[in-house]
């Protein structure tokens, strides 16, 4: 299964402006791994992922999507493997219907409709949204217009899926109702987020970025406790693993 | 601020209404946008004094209101918000031409008068088709019914895509004022400085969003089609649809359908 692989060597970017976003990242990500990547603000997680379906292209270093390397030619391919949720649902969601939203992509891919019907219908199920099927996606909460937006990319049945920021802006119900999600899936999980617990709970590995560089890569219960990185990167340790500030009691480490 | 809110809600009511089932939203999308389009030529079509001979077309929209349950007050209250375009174009007509043209009792109307009424008539009349065809159709039933009649694909995805990001935009726009109105609790008019910057923000906000849509659209494999999965079927119904409508437009269009009428009404109570 070759193909759920992602592998990055001595990734550099800089916007156009000038600003260098990243600054040699390397890493490989294998079958079925839940990858967390946290960093601060402008640390360059946003333009990490946007590389991993080539929506930026490298000014120097490789991308490979399993067996392809990420170019020009190869984008077509590596999008069928890759599916992206966006930050901003609104960004993602166009279409006049929820049906025709999460079909757009196999209609693209020109798939039968009976295939995009099976498709649609599954995707909707998987993210618990039948039964928004015929509801324009603005008009929809947070919570279900995130779950569409997984669907639409489900629907494409990709191998490896990149998710940025996938629980912000949700109420706590619709958060826990993502992050079941997410560890439900098989996929290979590429999740760009401020939600360190969520990290904890979901993913099996986590990829620290500090100002366009890994500033550490290992296991979350073992990232999250070394707090002279997690203070020297801005971040703080999961809530879960802070000591409770009412009783005082120090909770178990994951 | 709230306008633009109300106005947002007002046009999510026409979605609303366009999810109805009725035997007029049944009727196949294109079937209606032709009628709506041989109405609206033959309405314009009229010389320039007509007012009597285009009475007869109300029953259209009268229908439509009536068996597409749409309420009249709706379309009613859109033909208000945009009925100053209308009165200031013909507004000047009656200064400028003043010859006499008819007669109504002891009253003389004069030509400007006429063309005055007449661009009044035309307005309401076109603006309520066109909204009417919204309401019983959907703005997106009615982009598929102009993709199926080759209308350039590009325009087609503007139009839906416009459509989509109006509620973002106006969300935004309503957001921004009221941060405005926030912070400047005195001043009720938005200068024209902070005005320019408002305006020039939203546009740039728009930029970026509009990049981050395409990049969304890219990613899940868009190459300048947008594929719709809902089948549209043309029947014989939808045949009749636009054949009867149109053959009642064009009789109307070329007999004085007022005049007869009118006068058999004249000779039954004599």
């Amino acid at each position: 299964m070759s193909h759920h692989l992602v592998e990055v060597q001595d990734l550099h970017y800089a916007y156009p402006d000038g600003t260098a976003a990243l600054r040699g990242i390397s890493f490989r990500f294998t079958h079925g791994e839940a990858v967390g990547v946290v960093g601060a603000n402008g640390a360059g997680k946003s333009t990490l992922l946007l590389h991993l379906n080539g929506c930026l292209s490298p000014a120097s270093g490789k991308v490979r999507v399993g067996d392809v390397q990420v170019t020009p030619k190869t984008l077509p391919e590596v999008r069928r493997t890759v599916g992206m949720v966006f930050q901003d649902p609104d960004d993602q969601l166009f279409m006049p219907s929820v049906r025709e939203e999460v079909a757009f992509g196999p209609l693209n891919a020109g798939l039968t409709r009976e295939e995009v019907e099976t498709r649609v219908a599954l995707a909707l199920d998987t993210v618990d949204a039948s039964h928004l099927a015929d509801r324009p996606p603005f008009r929809l909460s947070g919570g279900e217009k995130r779950a569409v937006a997984i669907a639409s990319v489900l629907s494409l049945d990709p191998s490896i899926l990149v998710m940025d920021e996938p629980t912000a802006n949700l109420d706590p119900y619709a958060r826990r109702k993502t992050i079941e999600l997410l560890r439900s899936f098989h996929h290979t999980r590429i999740i760009a987020t401020h939600d360190l617990d969520l990290v904890l709970d979901v993913c099996t590995r986590t990829l620290v970025l500090h100002r366009g560089q890994v500033a550490a890569d290992g296991s979350p219960g073992e990232v999250f406790q070394d707090e002279a990185l997690l203070a020297a990167c801005h971040l703080e340790k999961p809530f879960r693993m802070q000591a409770c500030p009412v009783c005082g009691a120090a909770t178990k480490a994951e | 601020m709230a306008g633009i809110e109300d106005a947002l809600l007002q046009t999510g009511r026409l979605d609303t209404l366009a999810r109805q089932d009725t035997s007029v939203h049944r009727v196949d999308p294109r079937a209606k946008v032709l009628t709506t389009i041989c109405f609206i030529l033959l309405v314009v079509s009229f010389e320039k004094h007509t007012v009597a001979a285009m009475l007869p077309f109300f029953v259209y929209p009268l229908v439509l209101t009536t068996a597409g349950r749409i309420p009249p007050g709706f379309v009613l209250t859109r033909l208000a918000i945009v009925s100053p375009f209308a009165v200031l174009i013909g507004v000047f007509n009656p200064l400028f031409d003043r010859e006499a043209m008819a007669q109504l009792g002891p009253w003389v109307i004069s030509g400007g008068w006429l063309s005055f009424v007449s661009i009044l008539l035309r307005f309401v009349l076109t603006l309520s088709a066109a909204l009417l065809l919204v309401a019983t159709t959907g703005f997106n039933n009615v982009c598929l019914a102009l993709e199926r009649f080759r209308v350039p694909t590009v325009f087609v995805v503007q139009l839906l895509l416009l459509y989509r990001y109006l509620f973002v935009l106006a969300r935004e726009t309503a957001r921004v004022l009221r941060a405005y109105h926030l912070r400047a609790i005195r001043s009720r008019q938005l200068p024209l400085r902070v005005y320019g910057s408002l305006v020039g923000q939203l546009l740039l906000r728009t930029l970026d969003r509009a990049q981050r849509v395409y990049i969304a659209m890219r990613c899940r494999g868009f190459s300048g089609v947008i594929h719709t999965s809902a089948p549209l079927r043309f029947r014989a119904m939808d045949g009749l649809f636009v054949l009867g409508w149109c053959t009642f437009f064009v009789t109307a269009r070329l007999l004085p359908l007022s005049e007869m009428i009118g006068g058999m009404v004249l000779e039954m109570v004599s």
